[in-house]
This record gives structure tokens, sequence and C-alpha cells, in this order.
């Protein structure tokens, strides 16, 4: 069984064809895997009966030789995707008992490629935290522990789904991103995790948060893996008017063409104050590596950086305030009854919606408000233009550009802040990404002095995600990760 | 002529400003593919995409956006080959995704006119002051049940015009002659059906009063008006309700009023706007709308002529009354009812048969033109008949009642009756003689200076022929044979 | 720019939230927290600089005008709270 769990998807594929086993024993070993971590409570919903029957199907198209590209890989989805007559929630208590009867573009595409549907993953309600700790099924965990035994987030708001790549309760996982939910919480739990660009896949079913800056991707445990699932989950979807029809290259093919030649750009305002030691020399070793591997490191500035996460919490919040009216109690999950409409809906949204995100759709209202729109929302998108600015300068001279995934390693569940201004920290690097709508991905480059991964993002052009599966596959290999979370499903802990 | 209304302490101007939301004619709603048929069972003609099931998207309909161009063409605006749709925010029972996609401050068409034709022939024109693309929303029932409303979403989502006049209007006539117009327009262009009693076409009207040449006034807007004489009947009363208010040293609140169809009056809403704050932001989920330049050609070079420019020349080139050409154009299937009935027959002739005899018969029969019996061509050839003499006026008043009855033509209704003209010679002075054997007292009296008689023979000799004779012939044979 | 609880109720109201009293003053403070870190974008000049609302290229994609969906009632009320006769229920409104 352990045996099983340590392929990665590429390996399992080809396992797959070679019929050294079988989707159904594939799938069992990681619904096993499930249960054995279900400490980690990174699973909000198991869909055993699903998953076995999607099994055998998939046993059967291998058979036939059609299988698609993730045939018989067990997924984990992150609850923000709607899946057809499963329950999808947002990890929010005011989705409570919603069964679309619809299945989001990306995870069709993933069913349709012959992916297997372990269970819904936890997440930051409405993806809304840095920690998965907003969750109404409570918080999920990191396999990964602190020195001390204590508990440690994942990550958020993907945290779940990073949490069970890295404990091997899922082969490949989804999530999204919005600010660094993807990238922050694989950093934290040492896997794999990308954001494409704005447009690479479809929004369509996918539960909204901020509309202008969602975006799904894939978590795996190696960068070839990721390749993959990107490849199975990306589409031109008509459903959705911000969807790119720009062809995925070949992702596979990009794998192993190296950097030599590349210019790669090291921003010097990515140097923070606060920031840990460990990961500045974390991202020196991954300069290092690159350009022993033939490519050109350039310093390059991004003068608009610190300024890219006060506007996103004008912007995300602003989109989520609206995004989010339309859970009113009226045509679907939580319903507060009370004499009038208005009541219905103020005690619905006050017992659906959890503090974190009650604190966001107040503060989007005001920022959206009159008297206030010019001075917040509009300096933001204004902010936002000069951040995208910054980025297209950057690439004139370089082909992407390399920083850290995250300042710190991952924090202690429960870890008390007075001041929510310093959950969002966690998301310095990454938000800017998501502003200017590039590429980005996370990939773990090594462990802290007390055993927790790191990792180090690299950001490309829009819609050259190639470029970051070369420059990906680099550090992948230089790194050497090899280390595994205690708490894995067959570790030993 | 003046539009003042006379108070207690003097005269008032009225000031009017029109915002018309026009249903799109289009077979899918604006942005989700579920019909915009009327009459559908509840919710039938909703998608996922219309109930804001989480993680539905909207997609743009083409025709929407072509078809308010084809509009911002025919009211003479320019068209804004970049615009933004933007979310209106607030909560209410029959708007599912708790915002509005509209257009805030950059709408798909900009300032134009439209041309008011008055009762005296003259023409005054309304400023436009903006077109907007916009979602409908879905209806709530309140009269099912004594504690609940009740939901259809059927409406929600399918596409509107609103169109916002400037407050160029001051009286209530004014706004209904804008609205007919604004009406014909649409119907011209196939843009929007402009059917009231379905709700396709309504009015929001804003009105203030102030006196002549002061500053304009507080105005209030009332809202879903649904038919011609609602949309008066709210401004009158309206106008009189601010002039017994502001004579009486009150103030005019701004704000949003209902008005109730039964007694003709209007009142505040009760759910209060002090709270609305609509939060407009550019919908993050769609992109802005931007045209091509040559797809407005392309729509330009398709349109169909219009009415103001058919008046002009009805009028210029037939030499038809203001009034008839005002008449035949305001719907374009009465413009082309004509054109096809008057090409090659005397143009003012066919307009007076229409709008007197054609229009006379459809009104006392309750029909539309379309579902009428008599074709443009067969009113033409009736006109034919009367142009090259086989029929009189008289006769042709019978003959188009019964085409009118039976659809059948007027050249065989005059074969199979026998009414055709008599302009024989001989055949009439036969009758002339008979006539005059039968009246050789009334003979004598004429000869004798009694001129007015000449009337008398002339009906004689008419009702001889039942009618038929050529009158002209027989007015000339017959003084030839009195006189002579 | 700061938030007072006045001003919380009143977001509060536009957002449909039924705040508790308690919890409006906790969030006087919490928002302000937010908003004054916000302000740091008061040192950005953005004078000359277009709003960006969107990262998308590309342009509004347009759909045909063909009835693709709708007749799906039963789906429309899947997962609803109250309905009667095919329509959604809500306390009753006054206008």
């Amino acid at each position: 069984m352990a045996d099983l769990l340590s392929l990665s998807a590429v390996e399992a594929r080809a396992a797959l064809d070679a019929g050294e086993v079988s989707a159904p024993e594939l799938t069992g070993a990681y619904l096993a895997a499930i249960e054995e971590t279900g400490a980690l409570n990174n699973y909000v919903a198991v869909t055993a009966d699903k998953a076995m029957e999607m099994a055998e199907a998939s046993q059967a198209r291998i058979k036939a030789g059609e299988a698609g590209l993730i045939e018989g890989i067990p997924v984990g989805v992150k609850d923000l995707f709607c899946t057809a007559g499963v329950a999808s929630t947002a990890c929010s208590k005011i989705l409570e008992g919603f069964t679309p009867t619809y299945e989001s573009t990306v995870t069709a595409n993933l069913w349709r490629e012959g992916g297997v549907m372990l269970g819904k993953i936890n997440c930051d309600e409405f993806a809304m935290g840095s920690a998965n700790e907003t969750s109404a099924f409570g918080p999920a965990v990191n396999p990964w522990q602190a020195a001390d035994g204590a508990d440690l987030v994942p990550g958020g708001s993907s945290g779940g789904s990073a949490s069970a790549v890295a404990a091997r309760s899922a082969l490949l996982a989804t999530g999204t991103d919005t600010g660094g939910s993807i990238r922050q919480p694989a950093a934290f739990c040492g896997v794999v995790g990308m954001k494409p660009t704005y447009g690479r896949c479809s929004r369509w079913g996918i539960v909204a948060f901020a509309s202008s800056l969602d975006q799904a991707g894939p978590f795996s445990r190696t960068v070839a893996d990721n390749a993959l699932m990107m490849q199975a989950m990306a589409s031109h979807d008509l459903k959705d008017s911000t969807s790119a029809d720009t062809p995925l290259p070949d992702l596979m093919a990009a794998l192993d063409k190296g950097v030599k030649g590349m210019k790669i750009g090291v921003p010097s305002e990515y140097v923070m104050d606060g920031m840990d030691s460990e990961v500045v020399a974390l991202w020196e070793k991954g300069q290092a590596w690159l350009r022993d591997a033939g490519a050109e490191l350039v310093e390059i500035s991004l003068p608009h950086t610190k300024y890219a996460l006060p506007a996103y919490y004008i912007i995300a919040p602003a989109e989520a305030s609206s995004n989010l009216a339309r859970y009113d109690g009226v045509r679907y999950g939580l319903r507060v009854e009370a004499d009038s409409l208005d009541d219905m809906y103020g005690e619905t949204r006050a017992a659906g919606f959890g503090d974190e995100v009650q604190r966001r759709i107040m503060i989007g209202t005001y920022v959206l408000s009159a008297g206030y729109y010019d001075a917040y929302y509009l300096k933001a998108q204004k902010v936002r233009r000069l951040i995208k600015q910054d980025f297209d300068t950057a690439y004139e001279t370089v082909d992407a550009i390399l920083t850290p995934a995250t300042p710190t390693a991952a924090f202690p569940v429960g870890r008390k802040v007075d001041d929510p201004v310093t959950n969002f920290l966690n998301d310095v690097f990454t938000v800017p990404a998501n502003l200017a709508g590039l590429p980005g991905m996370a990939v773990p480059a090594g462990l802290n002095a007390d055993g927790l991964p790191l990792g180090l993002q690299i950001l490309g052009r829009p819609f050259d995600e190639a470029t970051l599966y070369s420059i990906g596959r680099v550090i992948e290999d230089a790194a050497a990760f090899d280390a595994v979370p205690s708490r894995r499903a067959g570790g030993a802990s | 002529m003046s539009n003042l209304v006379e108070g207690r302490t003097g005269e008032w101007e009225v000031v009017i400003g029109l915002e018309v939301h026009a249903q799109v004619s289009t077979s899918a709603k604006l942005f989700s593919g579920a019909p915009t048929a009327f009459g559908a069972d509840p919710n039938a003609n909703v998608s996922l995409v219309d109930a804001a099931m989480p993680g539905m998207l909207p997609v743009i309909n083409q025709e929407c956006v072509r078809q308010a161009i084809r509009t911002g063409l025919g009211l003479n605006a320019e068209i804004n080959l970049f615009s933004v749709f933007d979310r209106k925010n607030y909560f209410y029972a029959d708007l599912p995704q708790g915002y509005q996609i509209s257009q805030y401050k950059q709408p798909i068409v900009g300032e134009g006119t439209l041309r008011l034709d008055m009762p005296d022939g003259t023409t005054r024109d309304i400023g436009i002051e903006r077109l907007h693309l916009e979602q409908d929303a879905g209806k709530s029932m309140h009269d099912q049940h004594p504690s609940k409303s009740y939901i259809d979403l059927n409406r929600t989502g399918v596409a509107l015009m609103e169109i916002v006049s400037k407050p160029d209007m001051r009286s209530a006539a004014e706004a209904a002659a804008y609205v007919k117009k604004l009406r014909s327009i649409l119907r011209y262009l196939g843009t929007c059906d402009g059917n009231m009693e379905e709700g396709s076409l309504r009015a929001d009207v804003n009105v203030s009063v102030r006196r002549p040449g002061d500053e304009f006034g507080t105005r209030t807007e009332t809202k879903n008006l649904n038919s011609m004489r609602f949309i008066q009947q709210a401004i009158d009363y309206e106008v009189a309700r601010q002039i017994e208010i502001i004579e009486d040293g009150g103030e005019i609140d701004q704000e949003t009023r209902l008005f109730d169809t039964g007694t003709g009056t209007t009142r505040a809403m009760r759910s209060k706007e002090d709270a609305h704050d609509y939060r407009y932001f550019p919908d993050p989920d769609l992109l802005p709308l931007v045209i091509d330049q040559s797809e407005v050609d392309e729509l330009s070079a398709g349109l169909p002529e219009l009415p103001d420019a058919i008046r002009d020349r009805l009028t210029s080139e037939y030499g038809l009354s203001a009034y008839d050409a005002a008449v035949i154009t305001e719907e374009r299937e009465t413009a082309a009812f004509y054109e096809a009935a008057s090409a090659g027959r005397d143009r003012k002739l066919v307009a007076n048969w229409m709008t007197v005899e054609l229009f006379g018969a459809l009104n006392k029969s309750g029909e539309s033109l379309g579902a009428c019996k008599v074709s443009p061509e067969a009113l033409g050839g009736l006109v034919g008949l009367i142009e090259d003499g086989t029929i009189s006026g008289k006769i042709a008043k019978d003959v188009f009642a019964d085409m009118f009855e039976t659809g059948k033509d007027a050249a065989t209704i005059v074969e199979e009756k026998g009414l055709k003209q008599v302009s024989d010679s001989g055949a009439i002075e036969a009758m002339i003689d008979e006539v005059i054997a039968a009246n050789g007292d009334k003979v004598e009296e004429y000869r004798g200076g009694k001129d007015k008689l000449f009337g008398f023979f002339v009906g004689q000799v008419m009702k001889a022929s039942k009618g038929q004779a050529n009158p002209g012939m027989v007015n000339q044979l017959l003084r030839a044979k009195l006189d002579g | 720019m700061s938030v007072d609880k006045a001003t919380v109720a009143r977001i509060a109201r536009l957002a449909r939230i039924n705040v508790p009293e308690d919890r409006q003053e906790q969030l006087v403070g919490e928002l302000n927290g937010i908003l004054d870190w916000i302000a740091e974008l008061d040192e950005v000049d953005t004078g000359a600089v277009e709003p960006l609302a969107s990262v998308t290229g590309h342009g509004l994609p347009r759909r045909s005008d063909e009835v693709t969906d709708g007749n799906r009632v039963d789906e429309v009320l899947a997962n609803v709270p109250e309905t009667a006769g095919g329509f959604f229920v809500v306390p009753k409104v006054v206008e």
C-alpha cells in the first residue's frame, strides 16, 4: 500500500497502463489513506462509492486503450468547485446542504481526462483566509508538525488541498488562487502548486470570491505531475467571458527544456522587513541553482510591490461583497426565517457567514459605497495598473521572475493575532501575480531549521506556463526535495 | 401654444423627463440562453445563470448588442464604441444575483434626438440623454398568500434598453406623444415589439414643476407605467399634487412613487429609498464591450426607412398633408401598406381612402391592418377604378364595404354586381330623354330661369341609371339638352 | 478615513448582515485597522493612471441569439428552502 501511495501521478499512469496496478486498487489505497489521515481534517466529504465507480470506469477505458491524460488518478476537489450531485459548500454554513445539479468546467475536464474524484476538500470559507482556519468545517491541519509537535496550519485558502497532497491522501488536488491561495499553502506543505494565467482555467462552476483575480490550478507532489494535471484542467470555455482562447503549449515537453540562456529576474523589492533569514538564504540558493543550470540572473525592480497587498484588500473584498450577495436564503442554502424579507436576509447572512467573510463583505461594501468609491476602489484599480506595468516592463528584459513563495514557514494552528492585517501579510509575495493576472508556481525547495518546508515562487509572462515548468523542474532537481511530512498516510509517526 | 398650468397663485411650467424600459426583441436573454417568451409557467424560462446559482457566469447575447446599436442609430444617437457593464448592487427578492448588470458611466449609446409630430403639423425635437443595456428583474407576486410573496424569475435577465430622455417635455400630452413616437421607431427597427400590456415597454416618469423661467424644481419619479393613459394620468396627478403642495407652502420630496391604476393617483413607495447606495462597479465577470465602427456601419446600412424620413417623403414628394403623413407612418406596416397600395396610383387619393375608409372600417370592426381582408393591391385597384372612371366615388364606397367584408378585389365586385359606370353617351341620352319627357313642367320652369332645378334633373338621371351613369357625362349631356 | 459605529451599522444594513450591537463595536476597530493600513495607497501618485478592472487582453465574447437553456424548473428549485406552485417563496414584501 505504501508503495502505491509513493508513486507520482506520472509513474502511476505508467503503472496503470502497464497493468502493474489497477485503477480501483490505486483509488482504494487513497481512500484508505484518507481514513488513516482523517485527523488532518483535510476532507469535508469523501465520495468513496463514486470514487470506486469512477475507478472501475477508468479501468475499463485503460483496458480499451482509451485512457485520458489522468486516467485512473485519484483527485481531491477543493470544496469551492461545484460538483454535480455532491454537496458543494465553499466550506460555509450559508451553503449548508447545497447540492449542485451541475459540474464545474474544470472538474468536468478532469473527469473527462479520466480523473477519479475522491471527495471534497477543506478550504477557507469562500476561499477567504491564508490558514484554512475560517472553514465552517474547522481547520485543516498541515501534515508537517512543529518541532514541539504542535499542529501547524497548511496555509490557505486551498489548505486542505495542499495538506491532502502532502499527506498522500490525494495524488492530485484542485485549488483556487485569488491572492496566493494555491502557492502559499503549497509552500507551507512542501508540494507543487500552480496558479495559471488569469483566463487559463474556466471559472464556470467555481464559487466566486473575487472574479477578476480568481483562478483555478493544480496541486501535486512533483513538477511533472503538476504539468500533467494542468493540461487536463485548462480549457477555453465559452461559458466564461474571461476565459482565454490561447492554446496551451505542450507542458510535458517543457519539463526537460532546462533554463540555459534564460534571463531570470530577481526583484529587489521582495526583500522585506521581518523576513525569515532562512527564506532569504533559500532564495539565494535558488538563484545559484538556476545560474548553475545556465540561466542568467538579473536584478530587476518592481517598484509598486509594496502596494499590491493594500490594493488587493480593496479590490478582492469589493468584488466579494457583490459576488456573495446571492447567498440570501431564497433559492438555496441556509435560511433563517424572519417576518420581513430584509430580516430574513440579515439573519440568514449573519448566521451563515463566518467572521472573516463578514469582515471582508463589510470592507468591500464600504469601499464601493457612495463617497468612498474614488478614494478606495478606483485608487486601487489605478495601483493595479501600475503593478501590472511593473511586470510588463520587467518582462521586456527577463523571461521569468524568481521570488520566495512566503515570508515564513507554516505557523501553529490557532495562532492569535490582534490585527487581521498580520494574517494578510502571508500573501505579500503572491498577491502581485493575481493583480497582474500572471502565472505563478510554488515549488518546494528546502527545509528550515525546524524541519519545515519552504518554497520558491516562479512568476512568468502571461500564458507562458511552459517556462515556469521548465524552471520549476530545474529547481526541483537541484533541491532534490525528498523530505516527507510525519503525518502522512503510510508514514511511521 | 402654451403648456403652462394655471395654479391658485399663478402659472406653472411642467418639466418632464422619461426613462423608458424597452424589452429588446431577441429569442434568448441578455446573459443566458433561456428564452424570453411571455406567459411561460413559473420559473420555466430560467437558467442556472438567471437563478444566480453559485459559480454561474454571464455571457452576452450578440443580438442584444446589435439591437441596441440599431436603436441608437434610429434615435440619431452617438454609438459608443467602448462601453462597460457595471453591477448595480441592491437586495430584492426578484433580483437573485443581488445586483443588476447594467451600464452606468459608459453606456452603449450616447446623446440623440427624437422628433415629435405636433397636432398642428409642426415638429419638436426631444433630446435623448442615453441608451443602455441592462437586465430585467423577476416578478414578485404579493397577493397569493397573506404573509408570503411568490417569486417568478422568468423575466430575470431579459434584455432591456433603458432609454433616457432629457427633461424636454412640458405636458402630459407631449410625454405621451414622445412614448408613442419612440414606440413607433422601436417597432420600425424591430428592436422592441412595443407591447405595453405584456410589459415590453414601460416608462418611469420624472415630473417637476417650476415658475416659468425658474430653475428646475425637485422632481419625483413614478415608476413602471405600462400604458399611454397611465403615463398621462400619472403626470396630471403629479403636476396637480406638486402645485398644491408648493402653493400651500410645502416642499416636494425627491422620491420614487408608485401609480395606482385603479384610482389614477400616485403614492410614495413604502420601502425606503434612503438606504439605497447602489455601489456601482465594473462587472468583473465581463469585459468592456468594444464595437468596431464597421459593425455600426453595417447595421446602419441595414436599417429600414424610419417614420420621419417616410413622413418627409410623403409630404414633399407625394403632397400629402402633414396629418395624413403622420397617421400613415405611425406604424411600419401601415406605411408599407400605403406604399404598396399607392404605387402607380393617385397618392393623395389612396391616402384619403386609407385614412378615412380603411381606418374607419378597421376601427369599427376592431381588426388590425394585418388581419384585414383588403390587400394593399386591392385598395390600389379600387382607387384605380375611380381614377379611370370605371366607377364613381360614391359607388366605390359600396364596393369598398363589400371588399372589406369578402376580401374580393374591386374589379370582381364591380363586374359581378354590374356596377360599372355607364359612359355610353347614347345610353345616357336615352335616359335623359326619358327624364325630360316625364317632367315637362319642370323643364318649363328650368327654361323659365329656375336654374336650381338642374340638380333635380341630374338626380333623376342618376336614379334612372341606378347610380352608375358617369356623373360628368350626365352633367354635360343634360345641360346640352336642357339648354339646347 | 475611518468608520464609526453608525457607519458600521449602515454598511451592515447595506450588506444585509444583521450585526449585533456588541459586534458592531468590535468591527469599528477591526475595519479601521484595515482601512489605516490600506491608506498606504495614498503615497502612490496615480494622477494620470487609468484604472485597471480586468487583465484580460481579449474583447467581450458574444454568443449567438439562440435559446439553449430554460425548462429546468426541477433544477432551479432543487435546493430551494421554500417553494409553492413552482415559485420561490419569501416573507411578504411591502412596496
